[in-house]
């Protein structure tokens, strides 16, 4: 049994064989395999080790290097926050205090119903339309703070 | 829902040439791509159109003429390292595009990447045709998915009109290019990382030699560029190396994209010829600066020294004169500081940015960027001791040149530049003071 889906276990096979080497699809694989569980359960790990003949333990390792990649489940919408120059210079780390304000967690929490995690993050070349932040890929920029609110208002209707 | 940054009409100073499709929505198809004179660089190097095709010495001919000089980062000339690669042989060669964008204050590749990925794959394409390369991957940051959709579907589509794959065209070259999504790692934006990331590895640096013109990719030749300069190579085929060369200046052939960002009035990101004066830049194009009056501005991302204001506005925007001042064009990401913003809360937001993003191999990074982290926060808060100041100096000395990657050096050359020129704001934070800005930020929320 595959804990992804037959799509993307598909996809997982497509992507392993059009490189010249088939390691070279471990970090794609890892983070579509993200996209759809969450995180990377150890069974998911297992099974894109298994799929290139890896071990689990490399594999781990490649995980451990990565920022976007996690063991553990984030928020149903992961707010990550810029607070590097370009948006420190525009009012980024306000930004992130509002964002914990508003949903009442600190930076990498989960808020209890699962529907929000905090990152605060690096640069995330949106620096000429600081303050920005990602709601997982989505980007958002020039913000402030109202700006903000209906933004996580908007990802709170959406369930 | 996620958003798009919006493109404004060029201003009067900009020369668009990698942005000449910026803004234009029809330019990511490929019917909008060929009918903005697109392909016409690849049909001349591959004699499409009649002509007779190009030597492969003869694009790197073209290329070298034009005096373009690497976009992501060092500058190195891109002519000189395509000739690099051994003619012949029997391993596989690789072009690889570094879309992996993530120098702080840098925001351009998002742009090409997303308003003109054709412009890209075309030019990786007659870089492999110069190199003698069958094979070009783009390696694109994990934070820019919607750019990966972007860079796939125009992919796909040059596959089925046979702008890729094999015989293009029926030249009788044939070549491929795959797309692939990194995971958050700005080291992974250093060469030699980001092959080892590519392999599907951590992105730890190799020691060089050998360079990746001898043993990159998986042990064979290989060369790398930025995505901006790749883009800018259709062009430079098209209306030949001279007319690049002649928009910027001997050396510093063509204009360059620049990111403009920080306190300032017009952000934005704007192709001027190379030589542009910096002045013009921020007052100009830029609008002047907001929140108070110009301190500081870092000339090409996070990691090149900073200049006072009084140095910038005597400053003009290419590689050389910028060297010669002390500093980078680096990635082109110009960042303005206005006299209300505290350097040593700058020089720590920066120190953390490296701190964080050291792989932790060599110890004079690892620890060098920790313990200045640490000492820097303290010092901010108004813990520091008046040795202190020249203890960050020495242990920033101490990384410089003593790394395997150039993330050493990054991390260093930022701070030694602000003490060395803002050491006041640095003594004004001792015995127990705590930081003189800190009554009210000064960061200047959006308009
Ligand atoms: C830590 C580090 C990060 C880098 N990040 C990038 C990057 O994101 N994009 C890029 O094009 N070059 C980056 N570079 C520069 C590359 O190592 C390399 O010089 C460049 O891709 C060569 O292309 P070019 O000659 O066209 O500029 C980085 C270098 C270092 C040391
Ligand atoms: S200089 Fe820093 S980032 Fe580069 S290899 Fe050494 S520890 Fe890693
Ligand atoms: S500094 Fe925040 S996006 Fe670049």
């Amino acid at each position: 049994m595959s804990v992804f889906s037959p799509a993307t276990r598909d996809r997982f096979e497509r992507l392993a064989a059009s490189y010249p080497q088939a390691r070279s699809a471990l970090v794609p694989m890892l983070l579509y395999a993200q996209d759809e569980l969450g995180y990377l359960p150890p069974e998911a790990i297992a099974e894109i080790a298994a799929l290139l003949g890896e071990t689990e333990l490399a594999v781990r390792e490649v995980i451990g290097y990565y920022s976007m990649l996690r063991t553990a489940p984030a928020g149903r919408y992961h707010v990550q926050v810029c607070t590097n120059i370009s948006c420190m210079l525009r009012g980024g780390e306000e930004i992130l205090g509002h964002c914990q304000r508003r949903l009442g967690i600190h930076n990498r929490q989960t808020t209890p119903d699962g529907m929000f995690s905090i990152e605060e993050v690096e640069c995330m070349g949106a620096c000429a339309w600081a303050p920005a932040l990602q709601v997982n890929y989505d980007f958002h920029q020039e913000l402030d703070p109202a700006k903000v609110d209906e933004i996580l208002e908007k990802y709170r209707r959406q369930g | 829902m996620a958003e798009r940054p919006a493109y404004p009409a060029a201003h009067p100073a900009e020369v668009r040439v990698v942005s000449q499709r910026f803004g234009d929505p029809r330019a990511a198809t490929l019917a909008g791509y060929l009918d903005t004179g697109g392909y016409q660089a690849l049909g001349k190097a591959l004699g499409l159109n009649g002509g007779e095709a190009m030597a492969p010495e003869a694009i790197i001919e073209e290329v070298k003429k034009s005096s373009l000089r690497g976009r992501g980062g060092a500058g190195f000339p891109t002519g000189l390292k395509w000739s690099f690669i051994p003619k012949g042989g029997d391993k596989p060669k690789y072009v690889l595009c570094n879309a992996d964008e993530s120098e702080p204050g840098t925001c351009k590749d998002r742009l090409i990447l997303e308003y003109d990925p054709f412009a890209i794959i075309e030019g990786i394409t007659i870089a492999g045709r110069a190199i003698g390369a069958q094979r070009g991957f783009i390696y694109i940051r994990g934070e820019y998915r919607y750019v990966l959709d972007i860079m796939q579907r125009a992919l796909a589509e040059a596959y089925a009109a046979g702008y890729l794959g094999a015989n293009i065209r029926g030249s009788g070259f044939s070549f491929d290019i795959l797309a692939h999504t990194g995971a958050g790692a700005y080291e992974c934006g250093e060469e030699s990382a980001l092959m080892e990331s590519l392999e599907g590895k951590r992105g730890i640096p190799r020691l060089k030699p050998p360079f990746p013109a001898i043993s990159g990719l998986y042990g064979c030749p290989t060369v790398i560029n930025n995505v901006e300069t790749l883009a800018s190579v259709p062009p430079i085929i098209l209306r030949g190396g001279d007319w690049f060369l002649n928009i910027g200046l001997p050396k510093n052939g063509g204009p360059r994209l620049f990111s403009l960002s920080g306190q300032v009035r017009n952000r934005g990101v704007y192709e001027l010829p190379l030589g542009f004066p910096l002045r013009r830049l921020i007052e100009e194009v830029g609008g002047g600066v907001l929140g108070g009056s110009l301190k500081a501005v870092v000339p090409g991302g996070s990691s090149t020294p900073i200049f006072t204001a009084e140095e910038a506005l005597g400053l003009n925007l290419d590689y050389d004169s910028v060297g010669k001042a002390g500093s980078f064009l680096g990635s082109g990401g110009v960042v303005v500081i206005n006299d209300r913003t505290c350097m040593v809360k700058f020089a720590l937001r920066v120190m953390q940015f490296y701190r964080h993003e050291s792989c932790g191999w060599c110890v004079p990074c690892r620890e060098g960027t920790n313990w200045l982290q640490l000492a820097l926060t303290r010092f901010h808060r108004g813990d520091g001791r008046p040795e202190d100041v020249d203890l960050f100096t020495d242990v920033a000395q101490n990384i410089l040149g003593r790394t395997l990657c150039p993330l050493g050096d990054a991390a260093a050359m930022p701070i030694l530049s602000i003490v060395r020129k803002f050491r006041s704001e640095f003594e004004d934070h001792l015995h127990g003071r705590p930081c003189p800005f800190a009554a009210e930020s000064s960061a200047v929320p959006v308009a």
